[in-house]
């Protein structure tokens, strides 16, 4: 077994046995070698009908029995053409994918591209590690987004793995499937857990912004927006008067800097809940407009602000103890 | 892992356009059988199905399967006292036609909805055991569209029904030539598997075994088709278009019967002045007569042939049977027939009809030999202005002497009674036969269409030296009849079929079109059967096409015409331009040695890192992805310069 695995994971060999090597970059196209067809329960049961109108056309002599038998026969072949074409060579891209925190679904962004004179109607999507589901309809010649959630049960990457395509259109007698594996993963941050944040450090790399620590009610001037300025302080009224974005400055901003360090924690809290505190913290601390800085074992952000910041501490700790990138 | 299949048909619920379309489904098949079903069970279903469809308008619950059941019972109990019987094959239909409205009243999901739709198909199928006109054909048509447009719905919710149409209409298209294969190419078998019912062919009307006045006039007022008949050259003219069925040996004073008939071997007849080779299309009839021309030259396969010259099939002729037959015109008399016959020939009941055995007794006193009698019965005949009549008057006891004497007037049957009374009663061998006269010659396809409506009777007479010949007393006395058919003969056109009154002349015209295209349509749709088939297998060059080769061809057609299918299915589907598939194949090229192209990566950097790592094919990896970006970003597209991007990528050797 383990010696037919290893066979079949050799991409050449792969694309063979499965059609595709895993993981697929870039746009995925069902080739009709990829689409499976089998005839569903309903189909068996058409099959059983079409034999006894024979039956009874033969007993009969009936002419137009046979004709009409022979008729739906061939619709029940041509509906497995068609049920076959529903999924043949549609073309499959992968939008972005938000980061989330663990607990929530992850939105993964699927674009089904009929390449068709045709609609497609009634196709499934089903992510198949979670069972996230859902159908959709794809225009002819057009393009249908489907949003597969996917619940992020863990922190770090949550890859989007093996998706099965299913359509029994038209005549629900055969079912086509198929499956992708497309490159796709989201993020899940560690489940926040909302706590006080902790007082400023006692570091004293930190000190000395310490005493200028007065929060941000007084305002000192603008400057020019940067993207990582939260939106909070962009001066909107300046903007509406059309002019550039800037961002407003405050007294105690500048200064006030916190360390979020994992040596701050009870020394007997478990990892995951260590992680759960800090993010908790990252957010709280974002909240409320702080510069702050994060310091893992092994790993540290100096302090700043910002949605890229807020970010990149979340990421670390989403992905520690592996240090991202 | 179990998650809802949002695709399983018993997940999913139908909907108010489901309800709808299916019910509609439903009254097209069925509606036929309103003409044979109980009127009230066919009022039940309509009144299940708007049942159905308030409950689907008020969002409310089914009834219970126990009132269902219920319903279901009540109507078998009158189903029972209907018919007599509960099983049979009209019994069976209309319960099939009443379960359609209780399977609507407890369809809830997608899977009960598709087995309504199979139910449909089922049904649709069932009105072919009472009709297989164009009509009807037609109607089937149109419903087998609607069903399946019903069918693609459930599977394609949310779309308009236009749509559904289109799809079905794209789904029957590409089954009629898998229908046709099938048609053509399934080994036929000569049914029946089980055994037809005993009703298979009720109501079916013809000639019969004996005869009894009234019985032919009741017979000419029905337009039903009794046979066609095609010619291989000119058809004889209407005067000599005798064609003969039933011959008549046993008289009682009222009704003549076949009696035993013994078969006798076939004699082809000498000489004769034109041969007619023709084909029959009979009718079914649930006898075993086959009606030909006299006299018969040639018999069909496996045909019979009996000593007074019937024409027989080996079993009762239950659905359309064609024949091909030749017949002669005055053959050299064969005279010499067998003692036993001529004594029946010449047997009457003792004590009927006294006045009309005096005049033939008188006759043959007069005659000098059996030619000179008949000579004179025939200008009798002629002379004492008889009319010719549907509604003759009621006749009694002595039923020849009344039509001879006092009625004057009667139907063929009473014409050929009389005179095959005369001529035994004068000693002369006389039998009565049956069969029909005359036959619409269409103008536009030359086939000649026989109905009910032609039966006619006559006499044939057995003289010394010339042996049987055919002397037809209503001719003799009603000239018109024969030379213009029964129509003109007839004094009014009270009682006669709408069509064979003279002054219709335009419907006839169309009618003779419309007769064309049934005969087309029972020759090539319905009457196709083993013996057809076979002659049209030797005609593509398959001889003796048993099943095997058949099957062996079907399969052979049937799979080519799939891959057909499906190939010319794909043909348009999700194609990329040639350049870009053509990039993508030398991506996937390198991806097999190691290189993959990561997603950000523009094709001049990935060429760059691939040319690297494979210094060996380095500069054609280079010249390739210097080709695509010439294409991709250049110019206008040249189809050479596409040509020699795909020969390059094809030749690239990485290994």
């Amino acid at each position: 077994m383990t010696v037919l695995r290893t066979l079949i994971d050799r991409p050449r060999i792969a694309r063979w046995f499965y059609g595709y090597t895993p993981p697929e970059h870039g746009e995925i196209v069902l080739s009709h070698r990829r689409v499976y067809i089998v005839p569903t329960r309903l189909g068996w049961m058409f099959g059983a009908t079409v034999g006894l109108l024979l039956l009874g056309s033969i007993n009969y002599a009936l002419s137009l029995g046979f004709a009409m038998t022979f008729l739906l026969a061939g619709m029940g072949l041509a509906g497995m053409v068609h049920t076959a074409r529903n999924l043949a060579r549609l073309a499959i891209s992968l939008g972005r994918v938000e980061p989330v925190f663990c607990g929530e679904a992850a939105q993964f962004r699927l674009y089904l591209d009929a390449r068709s004179g045709f609609d497609r109607p009634a196709i499934l999507l089903r992510q198949l590690a979670s069972g996230a589901q859902l159908v959709t309809d794809v225009p002819a010649d057009g393009v249908a987004e489907a949003v597969l959630a996917v619940p992020a049960a863990q922190r770090g990457w949550l890859d989007l793995g093996r998706v099965m395509l299913e359509t029994r259109y038209p005549l629900g007698l055969f079912r086509a499937w198929s499956y992708i594996e497309p490159e796709c993963r989201a993020l899940a941050y560690p489940r926040p857990e909302y706590a006080v944040l902790p007082a400023p450090s006692a570091d004293p790399r930190a000190a000395a912004g310490r005493a200028q620590a007065q929060g941000n009610e007084d305002f000192s001037g603008l400057r020019n927006y940067q993207r990582s300025d939260s939106p909070r302080h962009v001066a909107w009224k300046a903007a509406a008067r059309g002019g550039a974005l800037l961002t407003k400055q405050f007294a105690g901003e500048a200064s006030a800097e916190l360390w979020l360090d994992w040596a701050q924690l009870p020394a007997d809290l478990p990892l995951e809940a260590r992680l759960s505190r800090l993010t908790g913290w990252v957010l709280a601390a974002e909240q409320a407009g702080l510069r702050y800085g994060l310091r893992l074992p092994g790993a540290e952000i100096a302090p700043d602000g910002g949605d890229a910041h807020r970010s990149a501490c979340l990421k670390t700790l989403a992905l520690y103890p592996v240090a991202p990138n | 892992m179990s998650v809802a299949h949002p695709l399983a048909p018993d997940a999913r619920l139908v909907t108010a356009r489901d309800v709808a379309w299916l019910a509609a489904s439903m009254i097209i098949v069925i509606a036929p059988h309103a003409q044979r079903a109980p009127w009230w069970l066919m009022l039940l279903t309509l009144g299940l199905y708007a049942w159905r469809g308030l409950l689907t308008l008020n969002a409310a619950a089914l009834p219970s399967r126990w009132l269902l059941l219920a319903i279901a019972a009540i109507a078998m109990l009158g189903v029972r006292a209907e018919y007599g019987l509960l099983l049979g094959r009209a019994q069976g239909i209309v319960m099939l036609v009443l379960f359609s409205g209780l399977k609507l009243l407890e369809m809830r999901t997608h899977r009960d909805a598709t087995v309504g739709v199979f139910l449909c198909y089922f049904l649709l199928i069932t009105n072919f055991l009472y009709s297989q006109s164009i009509p009807i054909a037609i109607l089937m048509c149109v419903a087998i569209g609607v069903v399946t447009t019903t069918l693609v719905g459930f599977n394609a919710p949310g779309r308009g029904w236009r749509r559904d149409l289109r799809s079905a209409g794209l789904l029957l298209a590409h089954a009629v030539p898998a229908a046709l294969l099938l048609f053509v190419l399934f080994p036929r078998v000569q049914g029946p598997l089980w055994g037809l019912p005993q009703d298979a062919n009720a109501g079916v009307s013809g000639l019969s075994d004996s005869m009894t006045p009234g019985a032919m006039a009741r017979l000419a007022l029905s337009d039903a088709v009794a046979f066609r008949a095609e010619f291989a050259g000119e058809p004889p003219p209407q005067p000599l278009r005798y064609w003969r069925g039933p011959v008549l040996w046993d008289y009682d004073g009222r009704t003549w019967r076949m009696g035993e008939t013994a078969l006798a071997d076939f004699v082809v007849p000498k000489g004769g002045s034109d041969v007619y080779e023709y084909s029959v299309v009979l009718e079914p009839h649930d006898r075993k007569w086959l009606f030909a021309l006299e006299t018969v030259s040639r018999l069909p396969p496996r045909a019979r042939f009996t000593d007074d010259g019937q024409v027989l099939a080996r079993r009762d002729v239950r659905r359309r049977l064609r024949y091909e037959i030749s017949s002669v015109s005055d053959p050299e008399p064969v005279a010499g027939e067998t003692r036993a016959l001529l004594e029946r020939a010449r047997r009457l009941p003792e004590g009927t009809n006294p006045r009309a055995s005096a005049l033939a007794r008188a006759w043959r006193a007069e005659s000098a030999d059996d030619a000179q009698l008949l000579a004179r019965a025939i200008s009798y005949l002629q002379n004492n202005r008889y009319t010719y009549t549907l509604e003759p008057p009621l006749m009694g006891k002595d039923s020849v002497d009344e039509f001879l004497f006092s009625a004057k007037a009667g139907f063929c049957e009473h014409f050929a009674s009389a005179f095959v009374f005369l001529m035994r009663a004068a000693g002369v061998p006389a039998r009565v036969v049956t069969g029909y006269q005359g036959g619409d010659l269409n103008p536009i396809d030359r086939i000649i269409t026989v109905r009910q409506s032609d039966a006619h009777a006559w006499a044939e007479v057995y003289l010394p030296r010339r042996g049987w010949i055919r002397v037809d007393p209503t001719a003799a006395a009603i000239p018109g009849r024969v030379a213009s058919g029964l129509a003109r003969a007839l004094p009014q056109d009270v009682g006669l079929p709408l069509m064979m009154r003279p002054q219709f002349q335009w419907l006839r015209a169309l009618r003779y079109r419309w007769e064309v295209l049934a005969h087309k349509w029972n020759v090539w749709v319905l009457d196709y059967n083993p013996d057809r088939q076979r002659d049209l297998m030797a005609y593509f060059g398959m001889r003796d096409a048993d099943w095997r080769k058949l099957t062996a061809t079907l399969f052979t057609l049937l799979g080519g015409f799939t891959v057909l299918l499906l190939v010319w299915s794909l043909r348009k589907l999700g194609r990329q331009d040639p350049v870009q598939r053509a990039w993508l194949a030398f991506c996937r090229k390198l991806d097999d040695h190691g290189v993959r192209r990561a997603p950000h990566e523009g094709p001049r950097d990935f060429a760059e890192r691939a040319a690297q790592r494979l210094p060996r094919a380095a500069e054609p990896i280079r010249a390739i992805a210097q080709r695509y970006i010439a294409l991709r970003y250049g110019a206008p597209e040249d189809a050479r310069e596409i040509g020699a991007l795909r020969q390059a990528v094809r030749r690239l050797r990485l290994a």
